[in-house]
């Protein structure tokens, strides 16, 4: 292997050995896949308990400047003028033809500063986009030397007060700066798991501190990229080269929601972000295809690919995610499929080797959220 | 009772001169994780060695059992349908998958013993 393609490891690698995780290649780094607990038991503890997630892979961006709100507006579908400090928000970055190139966490920080969280896979690409923005003024750092931690799950604020009490005063998508153990680390309420819970940046060197004192507590056990799939899929939440590509705009993808109304027709601050014209088209003639959750039945699981065809045959459709829901006991999956097909109620089948496997449109998320709102 | 090994993880036990049940290895099981569904093939259906005759379901991925020998399914463990669990709590007995007559015994000779197949699974 020559020094370019060599695999990265987080400042917690070492950790996550000590912990007799099975480590796999994921987006350049060598990531634990599941520990001796297992996916299904990692799964059921943060849902019922709080998980520990490494998610130091991910990129974490800063983005300064006096217009770096304005500036990162020209690159998403998303009001981010109006954000005010210390909350946080979810967008995506679309391409010229509409689609999305990936989807992120952005937060004000004060100071004009915007904090954004990236898909690891994505950020190298990420970061050349927004150095597009250094002509407007605005600062882009890829913070190096980083390490983040995602504490999921019920008992993670009971957790986390322990060594930062102030935590508990926080809500939903808003973020804080806590000290633990003397450290500083910029800590939002949020995470991908569909329970209320933490995502904590830290200095890279300091990680290992943090993560011994949280994996310490009793309620905490160290959860994998499995479980952080299965949770993420029941929870309902769109996961890029999923659900979410550079082929299909973001009402193709079921997240409407995320398209702040100031940036819509008729708003404020209309269009001016990548593709404008042609998401703006989806979102007032509608779209053929969208994501919707599928229910199969039976205990076969329907995997990512699949196809889905109607009572006639004809594909009109394919599984996005799918996989084994712990928390049901039952396969679930989520799939982009034609929207006239839900429409007229077609009987829908995925095809599992060869097999016509019965599957229901639901309406998502599999597993109800449980977002800590105040 | 012989019970012999082979390179994919499985366990032929021998019940009568032509007559095998074969199962997964618990080496197997756990490499597999979590168990969930598990898809066996039908009575009366003929295998050759190096077939995929059933699909193993676990939380990650779906792996296919291949047939270490030769043979007609002369019985299939129907409780893993509803109760995959059997093959990770008891893999060697409940957890059995399928009983196979041999078409040709001696493909039981290229299988590996107990020890050749513990020394397999720690390299």
């Amino acid at each position: 292997m020559s020094s370019v393609d060599r695999i990265l490891t987080t400042p917690l690698h070492q950790m996550h050995l000590d912990a007799d995780a099975k480590m796999v290649p994921f987006a350049g780094y060598e990531m634990p896949l599941q520990y001796p607990l297992g996916i299904k038991k990692e799964h059921l503890h943060t849902r019922e308990n709080a998980g520990l997630f490494d998610v130091s892979h991910m990129g974490q961006i800063k983005l300064t400047g006096q217009n770096a709100k304005q500036a990162l507006e020209t690159l998403v579908p998303v009001d981010i003028v109006d954000l005010p400090l210390m909350k946080q928000r979810y967008a995506v970055f679309t391409n010229k033809k509409g689609g999305v190139m990936d989807d992120l966490m952005v937060t004000n920080i004060g100071d004009d500063g915007l904090f954004l969280v990236v898909n690891a896979a994505c950020k190298v690409a990420d970061f050349e986009h927004l150095k597009s923005l250094v002509d407007s003024g605005c600062e882009v750092e890829l913070l190096e030397d980083v390490a983040l931690l995602a504490l999921q799950g019920p008992k993670s604020c009971e957790v986390l007060s322990k060594f930062a009490p102030s935590c508990s005063e926080m809500t939903f998508m808003t973020a804080k700066v806590l000290k633990i153990d003397g450290v500083e680390c910029l800590a939002t309420r949020s995470g991908y798991s569909g329970e209320d819970g933490f995502e904590i940046s830290m200095p890279g060197h300091q990680a290992e501190r943090i993560a011994k004192l949280l994996i310490s507590d009793q309620a905490v056990e160290w959860v994998g990229l499995g479980a952080r799939d299965s949770l993420r899929l029941e929870a309902g939440l769109s996961l890029y080269g999923h659900e979410l590509d550079q082929q299909h705009s973001p009402v193709e993808s079921s997240l409407t929601w995320a398209l702040s109304k100031t940036r819509r027709l008729g708003g404020e601050r209309p269009g001016g972000y990548p593709g404008d014209v042609i998401v703006m088209s989806h979102l007032s003639e509608g779209t053929k295809v969208k994501i919707v959750g599928l229910q199969p039945e039976g205990r076969v699981p329907v995997r990512d690919g699949a196809m889905i065809e109607n009572g006639a045959g004809n594909r009109v459709g394919q599984v996005t995610s799918g996989g084994f829901s712990p928390s049901t006991g039952k396969p679930v999956a989520i799939a982009r499929i034609e929207v006239s097909c839900i429409d007229d109620k077609s009987n829908l089948f995925a095809l599992v080797r060869d097999k016509k496997i019965s599957v229901s449109v639901v309406k998502l998320p599999f597993v109800k959220q449980n977002y800590f709102r105040g | 009772m012989s019970i012999k090994y082979s390179e994919d993880h499985e366990w032929v036990k021998v019940q009568d001169e032509d007559l095998v049940i074969i199962g997964i290895t618990d080496f197997a099981q756990e490499q597999l994780g979590d168990l969930v569904f598990i898809e066996l093939p039908e009575v009366g259906d003929e295998c050759s060695r190096g077939d995929n005759i059933s699909v193993i379901e676990s939380v990650k991925a779906a792996s296919d059992l291949v047939a270490p020998v030769s043979g007609e399914i002369v019985e299939v463990n129907d409780r893993l349908a509803d109760e995959p669990e059997l093959v990770s709590e008891d893999s060697m007995g409940d957890g059995w998958f399928i009983k196979v007559k041999l078409s040709n015994v001696s493909e039981l000779d290229d299988l590996m013993d107990d020890d050749a197949y513990q020394t397999f699974i720690e390299d």
